[in-house]
């Protein structure tokens, strides 16, 4: 048991960071692009995403030893599938702004490869305790990873953010943002802005992975080169005692 | 000859003014991923032309003859993607057996179509929309054929991408959604092609 405490948090972080499924592994981009104009739909996206998630992968786990190799593929679609018409008709009873808003793309959630990809590469072969943890890691990583990037989209595109137009449970509260209101650009609300938050966002990280790289290397260089000057050194005062 | 005006006005909006890619967001996974090399997005803009007219052609009939009288509209996601994916596995074992070199070409791509939004999204938008079987039938064309133009005419930038000199950080992906925006500006730009014809 003792394994588990630590292992279950890395669990959970490693969808958040390590091996976020937007910005890592460059998985379920549609969305990411589609529903992210403001920031309460990409929050409902991600919800009903992760929602879809967490059902299909206890699920599959659970039958992981029923379903037979060869059609586990069409067996894991019809999984997910179900759970997409379920959490579509409730979103459509309860919460028909966010349905309207969303639209095909709660349908598409169907055909997101990261809900089969983490059928396939770790629920089929892991308990249903671990599974859900690993869904809950990889939902909450895709949320936060589409909320940032509704967050530079709906600030810059209209200087604000809007509360309650989706949500219609809590009232209808705009927050503007003073300085930026009265620049904003509503290219930003595009598919255009869409495109350049992602790339952006992309390039930052491949900065920052480079930069670390670099740092890496520097600092493998230089304890070479200690290592190198120790050994010279070592090698001289050996030879100065030899000479002696 | 009406009819035949607006069928054909129906595919040039949903390919052009309303490209599946760059304003709808369908099918962004192949877009991305198989648009390095111009022969392999050619490949697979014609696979998926193939798939999104044979889906087409078979769910809306299923949709409105045999899920709506049966009274379970609701299943029409779970019958859709099945329907496709047994379609995808079809059309493999159907060129694999008639003809080996298309098959050789295309058929890495055909697996991937399963996964593919512009799929489902299109059998889903007609029968969302409640489209006729002809504007299905337009909507698919439109969509599958604009999916296949923007992939050739991304992945032939991409290939000149590859040798130019982008700063570190932006090569490989960033630069090519930058690409892509600015494409998508570009394609804005169509969206009052028909403002003067009434359809």
């Amino acid at each position: 048991m003792a394994r588990e405490k630590g292992s279950v948090r890395k669990n959970f972080l490693k969808g958040i960071l390590t091996e976020n499924p937007l910005f890592v592994s460059i998985l379920g981009t549609c969305p990411a692009l589609a529903t992210t104009k403001t920031l309460e739909a990409a929050l409902g996206m991600g919800l009903l995403f992760t929602i879809v998630l967490i059902c299909s992968n206890v699920l599959v786990s659970l039958l992981r030893k029923i379903i037979p190799e060869e059609i586990r593929t069409p067996a894991y679609i019809v999984i997910i599938a179900t759970f997409v018409t379920m959490v579509k008709m409730f979103t459509n009873a309860f919460l028909p702004e966010l349905y309207s808003t969303l639209g095909v793309f709660i349908s598409l959630i169907v055909v997101n490869c990261i809900v089969l990809g983490r059928a396939e590469a770790y629920a089929s072969k892991n308990g249903p305790f671990d599974s859900l943890i690993d869904a809950l890691g990889m939902g909450v990583g895709y949320t936060l990873a589409i909320m940032l990037m509704a967050f530079f989209r709906e600030l810059l595109g209209t200087g604000g953010f809007t509360f309650g137009k989706v949500f219609t449970f809590i009232p209808e509260t705009p927050l503007i943002i003073p300085g930026i209101e009265s620049y904003t650009i509503s290219l930003f609300q595009t598919p255009v802005g869409a495109f350049i938050v992602f790339a952006i966002i992309l390039a930052i990280i491949a900065f920052i992975k480079n930069r670390k790289a670099e740092l890496k290397a520097n600092l493998a260089k230089q304890e070479k080169a200690k290592k190198l000057a120790e050994a010279q050194a070592m090698a001289a005062k050996q030879a100065e005692g030899g000479n002696k | 000859m009406n009819i035949f005006v607006s069928f054909i006005l129906a595919i040039i909006s949903s390919m052009l003014i309303d490209n599946v890619v760059l304003s709808r967001f369908y099918g962004i996974c192949p877009f991305l991923g198989v648009s390095k090399k111009v022969k392999s997005s050619l490949g697979m803009g014609i696979a998926v032309v193939f798939v999104i007219m044979l889906a087409t052609t078979i769910c809306w009939p299923l949709y409105n003859y045999v899920l709506v009288p049966a009274g379970v509209p609701y299943l029409d996601t779970v019958t859709y993607i099945l329907v496709i994916a047994s379609l995808v596995q079809l059309v493999g074992l159907f060129i694999k057996k008639y003809s080996p070199t298309l098959y050789k070409s295309l058929g890495i791509y055909l697996p991937l179509i399963t996964t593919n939004c512009a799929v489902l999204g299109v059998a889903q938008g007609n029968t969302d929309q409640g489209l006729t079987f002809l504007n299905a039938i337009a909507n698919g064309l439109g969509t599958s054929i604009g999916f296949l133009l923007i992939i050739v005419v991304f992945s032939s930038i991409r290939v000149r991408l590859e040798t130019s000199n982008t700063p570190k950080a932006f090569k490989g992906l960033p630069i090519a959604l930058i690409t892509a925006a600015i494409m998508a500006l570009a394609f804005m730009g169509l969206q009052g092609l028909f403002s003067g014809i009434k359809l």
